[in-house]
């Protein structure tokens, strides 16, 4: 529950952004993290940006999320790196 | 860095780990206190990749998993009043009460609604303006300030039929409880990364001082863990104890101010009861004074007798969340109790220990071998 989405800020008006997350767009508040500008990549939890972070972070995310909302499981680097020794 | 390159630093965590681990001459139990870092880890299959004198075990970390019995009965009561919305994130749904979910008070016509945001439920008071709406506020300390700031959203906009049924916990308390839990054993927490976010890294130092046990902060990654588990292990074995932080790129030191702020302008820490630890002092948060005209309980107080009393069960989600028993120490797991058919809410919820072990785990490996 306390997964956290990355998103890109589109733009923002009276402390609402237009964000993308995933290639759809949608509304979040930006209430919490009043310092975020048009351009930043920001951690989206239920509906609120928290906080800043660079764009590496937020690609990284999505496969675990893809699976928390049920989609089968993938096998980790980590796991095939002790099996290929 | 490709895939090869991360597969080989895998490796070299591993045998780091495994090395220092044995300098320490005994076997060490490290313990994530975060669902997401529970599925992050199964999925990467990182309890089975560890050596065998370390040992890895979920903690209290899913909120769904840890709300008792009698908030979500509480919540079902409400639900069945018939000027009452209920809005509430999904995973809420199915988790069981005492004698049914909210899910089964949905289909018997009561009116429930998920929402993504707790702001969404504004716009549902401005719609049903007759009706009262009440949020189900459950969650860690990244959550809180989602729904202080839904009330204080609600205030500024002058909507007064919009409350909040609130269970919110705090993470170390609860650190602390299993700390002093003689049938818990931990050497080290993995300490959550977006609970973090919102608190920074300072709220575990008093702990990590006083039981001179190490936490490490860390994302979600399968090399963040393995780092954070080095980390871990290393201080271990140098006999120190210290906070550190290995998701620095996401999460400051100061964390969130004006999360912090806006939590404590709406919430004060109170005792809560959690499953499986009962009532743990200063644990969770409640509506401060000033705010109790949006507190379902202080407006619309349930009568006595409402609530159904406390059942027996033979679901042993409670010694699960503190790691004491696994999965498959349970009577239900995987027979009576499966995700399709989940009697417990550690089978229930996607974070749940259960659901996976279940999912990821099952029939793979040993635990802690």
């Amino acid at each position: 529950m306390c997964l956290a989405v990355p998103a890109k800020v589109l733009e923002i008006d009276n402390a609402i952004g237009k964000v993308e997350i995933s290639g759809v767009s949608r509304e979040v508040s930006m209430m919490l993290l009043p310092e975020a500008k048009p351009g930043d990549f920001v951690l989206v939890h239920a509906g609120f940006a928290m906080q800043i972070v660079d764009e590496k972070d937020a690609e990284e995310t999505n496969a675990l999320l893809a699976e928390m909302k049920g989609a089968p499981r993938t096998v980790g680097a980590i796991e095939e790196s002790v099996s290929n020794g | 860095m490709d895939k090869q390159e991360e597969r080989e630093l895998a490796a070299r965590l591993v045998s780091e780990i495994k090395a220092l681990a044995e300098k320490t001459g005994r076997k060490l139990r490290f313990m994530e206190v975060c669902g997401t870092h529970t599925v992050a880890i199964f999925r990467a299959g990182i309890r089975q990749l560890l050596p065998d004198n370390v040992e890895l075990v979920s903690g209290p970390g899913c909120p769904v998993c840890v709300t008792p019995d009698d908030y979500m009965d509480k919540a079902i009561a409400y639900a069945l009043h018939p000027d009452v919305i209920i809005t509430t994130f999904g995973d809420m749904l199915k988790v069981p009460g005492t004698r049914s979910s909210l899910s089964e008070a949905k289909t018997n016509g009561a009116d429930i609604r998920i929402v993504y945001s707790p702001l969404d439920s504004i716009q549902i008071a401005k719609d049903n303006p007759d009706k009262k709406v009440v949020f189900l506020a459950v969650g860690f300390e990244t959550t809180a300030p989602t729904a202080a700031a839904t009330v204080l959203a609600a205030e500024q906009q002058g909507v007064n039929n919009l409350f909040m049924l609130s269970a919110q916990k705090l993470v170390p308390p609860v650190m602390e409880v299993l700390l002093n839990d003689e049938q818990v054993h931990v050497d080290g927490f993995i300490l959550p990364g977006h609970v973090s976010v919102v608190t920074g890294t300072g709220i575990y130092e008093p702990i990590v001082q006083k039981y001179h046990v190490p936490g490490v902060v860390t994302g979600f990654e399968p090399l963040q863990i393995l780092r954070a588990l080095y980390r871990l292990v290393k201080q271990v074995a140098a006999g120190e104890a210290r906070v550190e932080n290995e998701y620095e790129e996401v999460v400051r030191p100061e964390g969130n101010p004006v999360s912090q702020r806006i939590t404590d302008t709406v919430y004060e820490a109170a005792d809560t009861g959690w499953r499986g630890m009962g009532i743990v002092p200063l644990s969770g948060l409640k509506m401060r004074s000033e705010y109790a005209a949006f507190d379902i309980e202080q407006v619309m107080p349930l009568p006595e007798g409402e609530l159904p009393p406390a059942k027996k069960t033979a679901c042993r989600c409670g010694e699960v969340l503190r790691g004491i028993v696994t999965p498959q120490d349970c009577p239900l797991f995987g027979k009576a109790c499966v995700p399709t058919h989940a009697i417990g809410p550690c089978m229930v919820s996607v974070e749940g220990v259960c659901a996976a072990w279940f999912k990821y785990g099952q029939g793979r490996f040993e635990y802690g071998k």
